[in-house]
């Protein structure tokens, strides 16, 4: 892409195609659908964390009034092992169908155990008492030390380690383990004026969007089947349901409902398989909608952590060697994102010299699901903490200390590939002189900064661009709009054809009508999804200029677009008025029939984001509760296509970042049961927690993509976790390593210091 | 048993047959097809439900239908008119003050209600009403924005 481009609507800040539905009321989302002869379904959730099932009756249950259906693991396929592509989180088959219902033990407690369709809710309910499950319990392995443990209780019998360098000879809950190195770590720590070596944890959370998995399924006699359901992706959902059934991924029509959040939580499936199996059964669609509760207990949690980490510094702040040590969660089935927490550990800085060790550890909680940026949060938790603590300690100024070991463009990242352009020194360097930084501190409070870092990814994406009949332009994509992506496409459709942001409608189509499309995740879709769409604009262009050259009884390099038309090319004989989108629309059937401009492509080139966080806290010395006085999150955009969504992933991340260093966590109690499944005790931050979210886009334009753009959806909540925990520690004068922040564990912290 | 009420929805007489046991969400979703309000929680911890019952404020999880006999609900869908959106939906769009946009139905009807017995909250008065009405998506700043902006039109004043 060119330098300084000049750009029409890209940049502007219009109001999103779907934004009149969303604030009337009249947006459908996953649980706002109904069929005729709908019935209703409600699933038996495991009362243990850790059992043997060693019977399941259901005869009471399927004879009961109103009941249709019942299904149990056992009238479902084996699923055989196999890699899920293209999946944010990635994964297993064996895995996914194993966590869609149990079969033969249930691995934590709310993990599905059977589903019953019935004419109402509350008759499904009650259905669901009669169901007869006898269980033989065992013990529940909570944390990743009992897991480790050498007679730790096993909860898959057959799991082996994979990735030691000799294979292992026994089962253990230890699923793999990853590591990493290069240089002398040896000679690096010996050269260090300066080490910070600490243990720094984080606890099981979730992504906590607002609406529960909801959807509605049903089954024809042909084997033909359609899925209703709220996702972030309907192709995904297509894939992992078909598998699970054992059905061709081409009898199964998924259409995705308005998506109410998903932040990596809803790229998987739980209720579909169920909801259509029972509509097999029965014969009628079948609904399922959980409850928030079970939200917490059977969905997506994001992994808790424990991070060894050591990092030697020279006396000019020069990092010399760093070692990571990471143990992730990964809930009841192989899968925590320890894998991107490795790559993302060291990612800001050059490190020379340096030595990473990743651990997948299976526990008796529910399956993690990726949760924005997967693993990063906990990884520069850990690393943005020791970095503060080594600036404090050398009394070298935090961001100082940062610039002289950022990565920039040429630089190898640690996980291999060279860095293109990239944004963490603009990102620094503006946080620097940013008004928040300069300004001095109240009374008592603490300043954190610290750096957010991830990788995004491209992958496969379609569009379709038709122009109609009076030259107003439909786009067809397959990625759902989880928060104001179809105002991005437009914005795209617009500046390529040259017409007003206003004439573009943009499509979020089903599985039959759009081309196949990976997961709206990875921050890929402004990217990757855009890329389509701007892919797709052009071969409109490219057949405007054949059809005008072929009107002007001319050559096609005879012609050229400019400004929204086809114009003959300056210098060239041709006596003719230029034609627009509009002037061709109305001419389509005279010269070749509708204009529709296609683009599928697998997207390369996806640029990575950094970003700088600044955050002021207050400890109340009495009380141990934090208040945060100030935050200011500054991102590298790439190219912001519409800058008020920008800054509202970037004020979206930093608030479920700060929700994850002070309030949120998973509390278990010693059987294994979440003691805090609601709202009201799993606390996410709520509008009087906090002060107004201050942002700063950087854009440094990535040249993989045709406008610039890199992603933004999920740096955001990289940075917040350590950002808030220096301003603790500053303002507490204790340094913090275990999150979150709660009361009680400041002032723990305050009474020992 | 079913119940057989009659209530007024949105300024118009409505009836219904429910179960005694079914909340104002219930019906106001399955029985009426009003299904802007969003059931996020259940337990009224989420305010995404947001309803008026006699101009006071509620969610209708936590209200049981057959209570609302003789009673007056005002739900998302009577915010608008068919001429304009209300200056909250205006102002919503205009700052971004959504994202996923489920929990938007319930802020629109709190936030409609906080101004009528607020015309001019301070930025701390709207974090306060609006803190029983969770967002995940856009960490507040564009609604409080949003809602601070429409007072300032509803009074008049250049926004």
């Amino acid at each position: 892409m060119s330098e300084a481009m000049d750009f029409k609507v890209i940049g502007t800040r219009p109001i999103r195609p779907d934004g009149v539905d969303k604030v009337t009321g009249r947006a459908s989302f996953g649980a706002d659908f109904s069929l005729p002869g709908m019935l209703e379904g409600a699933v038996l959730r495991s009362p243990y964390a850790h059992a043997w099932i060693k019977s399941i009756k259901t005869d009471a249950a399927l004879a009961a009034s109103g009941v249709k259906a019942v299904v149990t693991g056992a009238d479902f396929p084996q699923v055989a092992a196999g890699a899920i592509e293209g999946g944010e989180g990635g994964g297993d088959f064996a895995d996914l169908a194993g966590n869609v219902i149990a079969r033969g033990k249930v691995r934590y407690h709310g993990h599905a155990v059977a589903a019953v369709a019935a004419q109402s809710r509350a008759q499904a309910l009650a259905a669901l008492a009669l169901i007869e499950v006898e269980y033989e319990t065992l013990p529940a392995v909570l944390s990743l030390d009992a897991a480790l443990a050498e007679s730790a209780p096993l909860i898959d019998e057959g799991l082996m380690t994979s990735g030691l360098a000799e294979p292992a000879t026994a089962p253990s809950n230890l699923a793999s383990v990853i590591e990493m190195g290069n240089g002398d770590l040896d000679a690096g720590f010996a050269d260090a004026a300066l080490i910070v070596e600490r243990r720094y944890q984080t606890p099981t959370v979730h992504q906590g969007y607002i609406e529960p998995h909801a959807c509605v399924g049903r089954w024809g006699q042909d084997d033909q089947a359609m899925l209703w359901c709220c996702t972030q992706g309907a192709f995904d959902v297509r894939s992992m349901t078909a598998k699970v059934l054992g059905q061709p991924v081409g009898s199964l029509k998924v259409i995705p409902s308005e998506i109410g959040g998903g932040f990596g939580g809803k790229t998987t499936v739980y209720l579909e398989p169920l909801a259509l199996l029972l509509s097999k059964k029965s014969g009628r669609p079948v609904r399922m909608v959980m409850t928030r509760e079970e939200v917490f207990r059977a969905t997506g949690p994001a992994s808790a952590a424990t991070i060894d980490l050591r990092m030697g510094f020279s006396q000019d702040g020069k990092i010399t060697a760093a070692e990571a040590t990471m143990a992730y969660e990964a809930g009841a089935f192989p899968g925590s994102p320890v894998g991107p927490g490795t790559m993302c550990v060291f990612a800001p800085y050059r490190i020379a010299n340096f030595r990473i060790k990743g651990m997948d550890v299976l526990v008796n909680k529910p399956k993690a699901a990726a949760y924005r940026a997967p693993g990063a949060p906990q990884a520069l938790f850990a690393t943005e903490s020791a970095m503060d603590e080594a600036a404090d300690k050398l009394g070298i100024d935090p961001i100082e200390l940062r610039l002289r070991n950022a990565v920039e463009e040429g630089d190898s990242a640690i996980y291999g590939p060279k860095f293109g352009p990239i944004g963490l020194r603009a990102c620094l360097e503006a946080a620097a002189a940013h008004p928040h930084y300069t300004k001095a501190k109240d009374a008592g409070v603490g300043r954190g900064v610290a750096v957010g870092f991830w990788f995004n990814v491209g992958l496969q994406s379609s569009a379709e661009v038709h122009i109609n009949e009076d030259g107003t332009v439909t786009v067809i994509e397959g990625n759902p709009d989880i928060g104001g992506s179809r105002a991005s496409m437009a914005l795209m459709a617009a500046e390529t054809l040259g017409v007003p942001y206003e004439s573009v409608r943009v499509v979020v189509a089903d599985t039959e009508t759009a081309g196949f499309t990976n997961v709206t995740g990875g921050s890929r879709v402004t990217f990757a999804t855009g890329m389509a769409v701007v892919e797709a604009s052009k071969d409109i262009i490219a057949q405007c200029c054949s059809r005008a050259a072929s009107l002007w009884s001319t050559d096609e390099d005879m012609v050229e677009w400019r400004d929204g038309a086809v114009h003959p090319r300056p210098g060239v004989n041709v006596e003719a008025k230029p034609l627009s989108l509009k002037d061709l629309a109305g001419k389509a059937g005279r010269t070749g029939g509708p204009l529709l401009g296609k683009a599928s492509l697998n997207a390369r080139g996806a640029g990575p984001g950094f970003s700088v966080n600044l955050c002021d806290a207050l400890v109340d010395q009495e009380t141990g509760q934090v208040q945060v006085k100030a935050f200011t999150a500054i991102q590298d955009a790439g190219k912001a296509i519409h800058p008020s969504y920008v800054e509202g992933q970037l004020q979206g991340g930093a608030v479920q970042g700060i929700g994850w260093a002070l309030n949120e966590e998973y509390v278990y109690s010693p059987e294994g049961v979440m003691e805090n499944a609601g709202f009201l005790d799993y606390r996410i931050p709520v509008a009087s927690d906090l002060p107004m979210i201050d942002t700063q886009i950087i854009e440094v334009p990535n040249p993989g993509h045709p406008y610039g753009v890199r992603g933004v959806g999920e740096t955001p909540i990289v940075a917040p976790l350590a950002a808030v925990a220096n301003a603790v520690s500053a303002s507490a004068g204790v340094r913090m390593t275990e999150l979150p922040l709660s009361p009680p564990r400041v002032l723990e912290a305050l009474d020992q210091a | 048993m079913k119940v057989h009420v009659q209530t007024e929805v949105n300024g118009e007489a409505v009836e219904f047959l429910c179960d005694p046991t079914a909340t104002l969400l219930d019906v106001l979703r399955d029985n009426l097809g009003l299904r802007g309000s969003k059931e996020g929680c259940g337990t009224g911890d989420c305010g995404a439900c947001s309803v008026e019952l006699d101009g006071a404020l509620a969610c209708s999880c936590l209200i049981l239908a057959a209570e609302t006999q003789g009673r007056s609900v005002a739900t998302i869908e009577g915010v608008a008119t068919p001429e304009a959106l209300h200056p909250l939906q205006s102002h919503l769009l205009k700052s971004a003050g959504l994202q996923c946009g489920v929990c938007t139905p319930g802020i629109v009807v709190a936030a409609k209600h906080l101004l009528e017995e607020d015309p001019n909250p301070t930025e701390e008065a709207v974090r306060y009403f609006l803190a029983g009405n969770l967002c995940r998506c856009t960490g507040y700043d564009k609604i409080i924005r949003a809602v601070l902006d429409a007072a300032a039109e509803m009074r008049g004043e250049a926004a």
